[in-house]
């Protein structure tokens, strides 16, 4: 049991290092972009004019000639106190332009994560079970296709055929213009979070329908498989019985650790989308030179990452009854 | 051995369908077709440099027809020269992002599986570090790093893509080394890059060959998306995802031919190179033909 726990500790403790390595390596690359935050803040024509005395405070202010590693102590102290500083575009807070924006991001990336799951789920137990069938050449075919379409194009794609020609949604944006924030239904923001979340389900089914194909196909060349025909058990319940037990495991841990590809896909779509979300603001900090909102959106996507993993780790341990066993002796 | 025998005796016991083709012949052909087709394409591209930037106002907004393949754009340029200019820019860069990650995956296989435990920890926890961002993000970042631009989306694409090809190279090396060759060798007292060059590379390389191939359909389609987003190529480099995040704006007007043909075109190069990394999977390693 102590060995466990310990065990537990090591690998938590080895997810943290990574976390804060990944804040540092996100920190050195921003600080060693050419991006001056004092002109990214005021504009660079604007700078030229400027009162002296007034650049030289905003210089103190963004740390300008503070050595590399202070500045980096200096942030991430900051972030752990939830103080990511001022955004250089929206002009107020990162944190509250980050919670502004979370919100439309995380219902994209969370229905777009059930649905490729449960639906590459389905479709790569009737690949494998029904090997070499019609049915599981389409799914191939179909997920080895996908594997290889740009996602930002396939997004465009749909944006043409469904909001353009049939006129079925919205152009973009997260909620309809000219209403008040307050009037915007929970119907809204689902009739303008289909589309992208459509986008990246249909992409994201291409790996968990692969590899729970793989694995099924695996599991039923098992001899306990073979032993339970033999018994006259018929498909379904060995599908059930077997199959399911089995690849369920594996299924659930490779997606959660997908957070990463669907947080990456939906930089793109919301790009396309104009959906307003973490995605498109990370993409115009980085455009625009704002370091600081760059960063922070940097560090809760790590997060994000990061609690992927570890839910995977866990999810590994809560499903797999034979780990539970071992915890327990 | 006795899987051997089987498969010797087989032809006795039941008689084998005769086929025109095997399947390496199969993929033989195959891989020829593809490597031609990306060749033609990265040609007619370059060919067609000047027609990709030329504006003409007397032509815009051509749906496509004979004359114009793939229609024009709002400033009367022809999308059919600038989606073939835009693919051999992403060939040339899936290339040189390609080389370069594979020559950092040899080097970086061949020293953690040899210099000790500790480089290799150093190299996993780097790996681990840089999965600890979605990739897309990653080449972001860096792109802003390096100050956008060719030359910040080529090293980005290049220095991203060798943890899973380091690993595989590690793999077979940690191998090789317990080989009796290999010791003989290192026991004659040969200096161990001799060992590396002489007596495993040769072992390594076809595998290096497949997975340097298949690296290309990434390169290309992260380069693409980098450059769409608006960190990689410039508009003065047509580039494919720049005349895809160009087109964006025109397409809900209407002009669905700026986005489509582009798109499909890229895809298509994806599929080939696939099609030719799976092709000498095949040729390479027969064991895996099959599967």
């Amino acid at each position: 049991m102590a060995n466990i726990a310990l065990r537990v500790l090591e690998q938590a403790l080895k997810l943290v290092l990574v976390l804060i390595a990944v804040t540092f390596l996100a920190f050195a690359l921003v600080e060693a972009s050419p991006i001056d935050p004092v002109a990214a803040y005021v504009g660079s024509e604007a700078a030229d004019h400027m009162d002296p005395a007034q650049l030289e405070r905003l210089r103190e202010y963004f740390d300008v000639g503070t050595p590399f590693l202070e500045r980096y102590a200096n942030w991430l102290s900051g972030i752990v106190r939830g103080d990511m500083g001022v955004s250089l575009i929206y002009k107020e807070p990162v944190i509250d332009v980050i919670l502004a924006k979370i919100g439309p991001s995380l219902g994209l990336m969370l229905t777009a994560w059930l649905f490729s799951g449960v639906l590459g789920f389905v479709l790569g137990v009737i690949a494998g079970v029904y090997r070499d069938s019609p049915a599981d050449k389409i799914i191939k075919g179909y997920s080895l296709l996908m594997a290889s379409v740009p996602t930002f194009w396939f997004a465009m794609l749909l944006l043409i055929v469904f909001s353009v020609w049939l006129g079925l949604f919205p152009i973009g944006l997260s909620v309809p213009v000219g209403v008040s924030a307050s009037e915007v239904t929970l119907a809204d923001r689902l009739y303008h979070l289909a589309l992208p979340a459509i986008t990246l389900s249909v992409l994201g089914v291409a790996s968990i329908a692969l590899s729970t194909r793989e694995k099924t196909v695996d599991i039923l060349e098992q001899d306990y498989v073979l032993f339970a025909k033999a018994r006259g058990d018929k498909l379904g319940k060995i599908v059930r019985q077997h199959v399911l037990r089995n690849i369920s495991i594996p299924a659930i841990t490779l997606q959660f650790a997908s957070f990463s590809e669907i947080i990456g896909g939906s930089i793109l779509v919301e790009q396309v989308f104009s959906y307003p979300g973490m995605g498109q603001a990370v993409v115009s900090a980085g455009l625009q030179g704002d370091a600081p909102l760059l960063l922070g959106i940097t560090v809760v996507i790590a997060v994000m990452v990061f609690v992927g993993n570890a839910l995977a780790d866990v999810a590994y341990g809560i499903i797999d009854p034979r780990m539970r066993r071992v915890s327990h002796g | 051995m006795a899987s051997s025998a089987n498969a010797t005796a087989r032809p006795v016991l039941q008689a084998v369908k005769p086929r025109r083709f095997n399947q390496r012949k199969k993929a033989l052909i195959l891989l020829i077709v593809s490597a031609a087709i990306i060749v033609a394409v990265f040609a007619v591209g370059t060919a067609l440099t000047d027609q990709a930037i030329k504006t003409s106002f007397g032509s815009q907004n051509i749906p496509p027809c004979p004359a114009h393949p793939f229609g024009t754009d709002w400033m009367g340029r022809d999308m059919f020269a600038r989606t073939f200019k835009g693919l051999s820019i992403s060939i040339v860069i899936g290339l040189l992002a390609s080389l370069i990650s594979t020559a950092i995956a040899l080097v970086l296989g061949f020293l953690t599986a040899s210099v000790g435990k500790w480089l290799d920890a150093v190299v996993n926890f780097l790996v681990n570090t840089m999965m600890g961002l979605p990739h897309l993000l990653l080449l972001v970042l860096i792109c802003v790093a390096l100050g956008k631009g060719a030359f910040g989306v080529l090293v980005a694409v290049a220095i991203t893509h060798w943890p899973s090809m380091t690993r595989l190279i590690r793999g077979e090396v940690l191998q090789l080394k317990n080989e009796n060759y290999v010791l003989i060798s290192r026991k004659l007292g040969h200096n161990p890059i001799k060992v590396a060059v002489k007596h495993m590379l040769p072992h390594i390389l076809p595998l290096v060959i497949v997975s340097f191939v298949l690296l290309f359909p990434h390169a290309i389609l992260h380069e693409a998306s980098v450059t769409f987003l608006g960190f990689g190529l410039t508009p003065e480099q047509p580039g494919i995802g720049v005349v895809l995040s160009e087109s964006l704006k025109y397409i809900t007007m209407g002009m669905w031919w700026l986005a489509v043909l582009p798109g499909a075109s890229l895809l298509i190069i994806v599929v080939l190179f696939d099609r030719i990394g799976d092709g000498l999977k095949k040729l390479i390693d027969p064991h895996n033909a099959q599967g």
